[in-house]
């Protein structure tokens, strides 16, 4: 009866291996093309960030930032719908009302936090996980909370078939921050708040860094640099991420 | 039944003028109804934007009846019928698909994606008017010998319906309006059916079956989605959130939620250094947006303490206050913050009734009736119009921050006319001060520096017009990371004062941007900016005597806003584009008020689909007309004087509707009277346009108005604030009689112009009424937003000035009709 089948289908097993064969072709033309792809995100968002003088010592973005966007998949964090244009540079809108930031924007905030491989990072807002993932490529370990639950819960799993073993998510409230788990060498508040929570700031370490983006969900006014000094005295920073100067001529 | 032109001549039918008016009056209910609707849904700029570029629905109809006029005209009482009822029927389930298709407006900066489901919106939301002005169209064109009659019942209608969905809106919530509109709709074909002598009689019932079937449907099927991007939507998603309350009237509709699970712990500005948290509150949002709270009632009064660590709280450090007066009242916040100050005496003001009786009946037990006692009194009025009216004096005038970041941030508020905010205002506020009495402004801190800048100048210029010699000693400006906080004081600014400014600021982290005597090493401690922007601009505006080349020569527009132009967030200068445009990669349109954009946006889109949708039926026209048609010779004329007096018409009604908010000094009744008055007044001048034309000759209609507008307007412009001035005093129901009766001359008039010449053109060439009535239909979609441009660039002086010269070209114009 099997040599009858195989009699009556012979050309089947041939017709597999050719949609396998196409199908493996375009799927490593897709990895391809989203490592190219990647690569020309990287070189626009190093163009774009240089001379911004965000910061007066910053001449360009840290390598090591850069790298690691040229690592982290973000097609991997946007919505199906959004796979194709998961590399242009801008913010994309992931459900819930919430957005995955465009990847200049993430790209300064991971600079600014200065993280060191040892630190340990807090994250408000998990979001798609994308920033978490890029902080877990260079800090030791990076706990996330979200609030929105099904979010939260999305994240984690892509999270975790990504292999981002050094990551936490938890869903809830991350007004008091995470309390057992620090103080926190960073902080990234992504989620917005009507103010800084003061249980974030008494969970920054001494030395430490917190970066806030400022604005609405698809525009960034400005970064807010929340520094630590060694006394436990705390100096905020307003950063524009756009190279502008208000005043045209001399006044 | 013969295919001649002008077959329908031979009809004896009389104009259903019955039905005319309600199909005028409901589609103008409908147009203010899906404002409110698409406000809630989803953020008012856009909704102003899609309503806006709807109503060519109104230029389409022209166009569509003047390619099918023949066929259309020979079956006049079907057509007619069926526009009505197709009308009915697309007034809910246009509005219920066109909200299914959500997108954040701003994702339109980034990508041009959105533009497919924005397009789709409009589309959809201009079919109910296509039908609504088809039917009127089509109405002009069968009885050209009654075109004023029509035109008549048209704008009187139109003026009825805008009061009927106004008073609606009080008593029931908009989706529930909905239904009823379409209900009434739906009538209005059986009145039709009757009114164009349809047989049999009784088929009148089947409408009137039909007309029940939206209200009997089930009772959440109008309910508005609201957009995910809205606060609202947002705190819904939160475990633990749950609504107690809602109400809605033309206002707001407002939601009262509660979340034990996840607090709102709303406290705008607060300092770094703050270490006390918000206790338990309840979220109004109004139209799921722009958050206020109420605040729990707690045993121990430091846990208010988080108040006092914010900008706001600035005055009472420096003096203590007896007697204050707090504009725009909210949830009670900054009742609170004065109540844990001890101010002995506090007066506030809130506009919207449905919001005071929630803060003060509803939940007054859970503020611990914070709105009650001896100590307060809460008026119900618009705040500019209580300053003005009142004779007590005040140690401290608080103008509240009550519009929520993200609105402000992203310029939603750039179209809007603010009153709160101009140089007339702060004067006004600034004589109610005591002799040491302050005035304090806290807002929203943008960077690059722009709401504070314009602030600030406009309190100096302010201060100048009273005759303040050194407006800079009277002035403080402070600055947190989120908020600032500007104080004018009446007399001059203290030593001492100074000294509890610095400790006020540097005990809270909070930066000192400018005082009387401030030095350069100051500024710029706490919240590190690149540059200290906000002191150096603060110093150039307030004592540098060429702060105009400042003004110049800064990228955002932040000279002070005043009466005429009251546009205190319209911050955009068109130089500043091109550099936007390429800092886009950067986020750069975060820079530009997305209000204004979508004003351009809005008056570019018009301008395209009016030129396609007045050019097309030339096309047609051009093949069919009889011979000595085909050329081009007198459509010039229609074309100018149609534009002219629907760009005309438009102009006036907002320019005074404008004029009117400040004298009625509530928003909503200046919009209601005036906008009624002006198209029920006009619908009398329509009706009466017949007469002249039949006793003066034919000019008379067109000339003889246009010379009477011109003089009313001139005297108008001359003494209208002068008289308002002296009749503020009035009661509020006197102040409505005298704006009608200085709105009936005016639009008296106003209303001769369309149907005078139109009846001409009926009388001449019949086959160009259609295309005579959409030219006016698109002038007038053009006209609403060109208005609020050209406001905003030159004040509305201007636009009742070149409403004027438009009436002239149109009178011009009409000498070379023939």
């Amino acid at each position: 009866m099997l040599s009858t089948l195989f009699s009556k289908y012979k050309r089947l097993p041939c017709l597999l291996l050719a949609v396998i064969s196409i199908c493996w072709a375009s799927y490593s033309k897709a990895v391809e093309d989203y490592a190219s792809a990647r690569m020309a995100m990287v070189r626009l968002i190093a163009k774009e960030a240089k001379d911004i003088g965000l910061l007066t010592d910053m001449k360009s973005l840290d390598h090591k930032v850069l790298d690691v966007m040229a690592k982290v998949p973000r097609h991997e964090f946007v919505p199906v719908f959004s796979k194709s244009v998961a590399y242009e540079n801008r913010p994309l809108p992931i459900g819930y009302g919430q957005t995955i930031s465009q990847p200049y924007i993430v790209a300064l905030m991971t600079d600014l936090l200065k993280a060191d491989k040892d630190d340990i990072v807090l994250e408000v807002g998990t979001g798609s996980g994308y920033q978490a993932a890029v902080l877990a490529e260079i800090a030791a370990k990076v706990f996330t909370i979200e609030i929105i639950e099904p979010l939260g819960e999305k994240a984690k799993e892509k999270l975790k078939t990504l292999g981002y073993n050094n990551i936490t998510v938890r869903i809830g409230d991350g007004y008091y921050g995470w309390q057992e788990k620090g103080p926190f060498d960073g902080i990234v508040v992504t989620a917005a708040a009507s103010h800084i929570p003061p249980p974030l700031i008494q969970q920054l370490k001494k030395g430490g860094r917190m970066v806030i983006p400022v604005g609405t969900r698809f525009l960034v006014q400005h970064l807010l640099l929340v520094e630590k000094n060694e006394e436990g005295k705390v100096q905020t920073r307003q950063l524009l991420p756009v190279r502008f100067v208000p005043l045209t001529g001399k006044h | 039944m013969s295919k001649n032109f002008d077959s329908h001549k031979i009809l004896p039918l009389q104009p259903p003028r019955l039905t005319i008016s309600i199909i005028s009056g409901t589609a103008l209910a409908y147009e203010i109804l899906l404002m409110r609707l698409f406000s809630i849904v989803q953020f008012h700029h856009f909704a102003y934007m899609v309503i806006s570029l709807a109503l060519l629905g109104f230029g389409a109809s022209g166009t569509f009846l003047s390619i099918a006029r023949e066929k259309l005209l020979a079956n006049f009482q079907a057509v007619f019928l069926a526009n009505i009822v197709l009308f009915g029927v697309a007034v809910p389930f246009c509005f219920l698909a066109a909200q299914t298709l959500q997108f954040n407006p701003e994702e339109i900066l980034w990508t041009a994606a959105p533009f497919l489901k924005i397009l789709l919106v409009f589309l959809l939301l201009a079919l109910p008017f296509f039908f609504a002005a088809s039917a009127v169209a089509l109405a002009l064109a069968r009885f050209p010998q009654s075109i004023s009659r029509i035109y008549a019942a048209d704008l009187i209608g139109a003026g009825l319906g805008s009061i009927f969905i106004i008073v609606l809106l009080f008593l029931v919530f908009p989706d529930k309006a909905l239904s009823l509109l379409a209900s009434l709709i739906l009538c209005g074909a059986g009145i039709a059916w009757w009114e164009t002598g349809m047989k049999p009689l009784n088929r009148i019932f089947f409408f009137l079956v039909l007309a029940t079937l939206p209200l009997a449907a089930p009772n959440n099927w109008t309910t508005p989605l609201i957009s995910p991007y809205k606060g609202l939507a947002q705190q819904m998603l939160l475990s633990g959130s749950k609504i107690l309350t809602e109400r809605s009237s033309p206002l707001g509709w407002l939601t009262v939620l509660e979340n034990k699970v996840v607090p709102f712990r709303y406290a705008p500005g607060l300092s770094l250094n703050a270490t006390v948290i918000p206790p338990e509150q309840l979220g109004i949002f109004t139209d799921g947006d722009s958050l206020t709270v109420i605040t729990k009632q707690l045993e121990n009064q430091a846990g208010y303490g988080y108040l006092d660590q914010t900008t706001t709280a600035l005055p009472y450090h420096l003096q203590k206050p007896e007697q204050i007066l707090i504009l725009g009242a909210g949830g009670g916040v900054d009742l609170l913050l004065a109540k844990y100050h001890q101010v002995p005496k506090i007066d506030a003001v809130e506009l919207n009734h449905q919001l005071v009786d929630l803060v003060v009946e509803n939940y007054g037990f859970f503020s611990g009736d914070l709105f009650k006692g001896p100590r307060v009194n809460l008026y119900t009025k618009e705040a500019r119009g209580f300053v003005e009216k009142t004779a007590t004096w005040y140690d401290l005038i608080q103008l509240s921050l009550l519009d929520s970041f993200s609105a402000s941030s992203a310029g939603l508020y750039a179209l809007s006319e603010n009153y709160l905010y101009t140089v007339e205002a702060f004067q006004k506020y600034f004589h109610r001060l005591q002799t040491d009495g302050i005035l304090s402004i806290s807002r929203w801190l943008k960077l690059p520096p722009r709401d504070t800048f314009k602030l600030l100048a406009t309190a100096v210029k302010a201060l100048e017009k009273e005759g303040i010699p050194h407006p800079g000693q009277h002035l403080v400006l402070i600055r947190g990371w989120q908020t600032s906080t500007l104080l004018i004081k009446k007399s001059r600014i203290t030593d001492q004062e100074i000294a509890a400014l610095k400790r006020f600021c540097s005990e809270r982290s909070f930066d000192v941007a400018y005082y009387p005597g401030m030095a350069t090493s100051e500024a710029n401690q706490f919240n590190v900016l690149r540059e200290p922007f906000f002191y150096e601009g603060a110093q150039t505006i307030i004592n540098d005597r060429h702060s105009d080349a400042f003004f110049d020569q800064y990228k955002f527009h932040i000279r002070p806003a005043t009466d005429n132009t009251p546009y205190f967030f319209h911050f955009f200068k068109w130089q500043l584009l091109p550099e936007i445009i390429a800092l886009r990669g950067q986020g750069g349109m975060a820079l530009v008020e997305s209000g204004y954009l979508v004003l351009v946006a809005t008056l570019v889109q018009a301008l395209t689909a009016s030129l396609i949708l007045i050019l097309l039926p030339l096309l047609f026209l051009k093949r069919r007309l009889p011979e000595k048609e085909t050329t081009a010779q007198g459509k010039w004329q229609i074309f100018v004087y149609f534009s002219a007096i629907g760009l005309a018409f438009l102009f006036l009604e907002i320019a005074f509707i404008q004029r009117f908010i400040l004298f009625l000094s509530h928003p909503l009744y200046a919009v209601t009277v005036v906008l009624a008055s002006f198209l029920i007044f006009a619908g009398f001048g329509s009706a009466f346009s017949k007469k002249i034309i039949k006793e003066g000759g034919k000019w008379s209609g067109i000339t003889l108005p246009v010379a009477a507008m011109t003089i009313l307007v001139i005297v108008y412009l001359l003494s209208l604030n002068t008289l308002f001035a002296q009749l503020f005093g009035l009661s509020d129901v006197l102040k409505i009689i005298v704006s009608i009766l200085l709105i009936a001359p005016l639009a008296f008039f106003m209303g001769m112009p369309f149907p005078a010449a139109l009846t001409r053109v009926g009388d001449s060439r019949p086959w160009l009424v259609p295309w005579a009535w959409g030219v006016n239909g698109c002038a007038s979609v053009i006209s609403a937003v060109l208005a609020t441009m050209l406001a905003i660039q030159f004040g509305f002086t201007t636009v009742v000035l070149l409403a004027l010269a438009l009436y002239c070209v149109a009178a011009m114009t009409s000498l070379f009709m023939d």
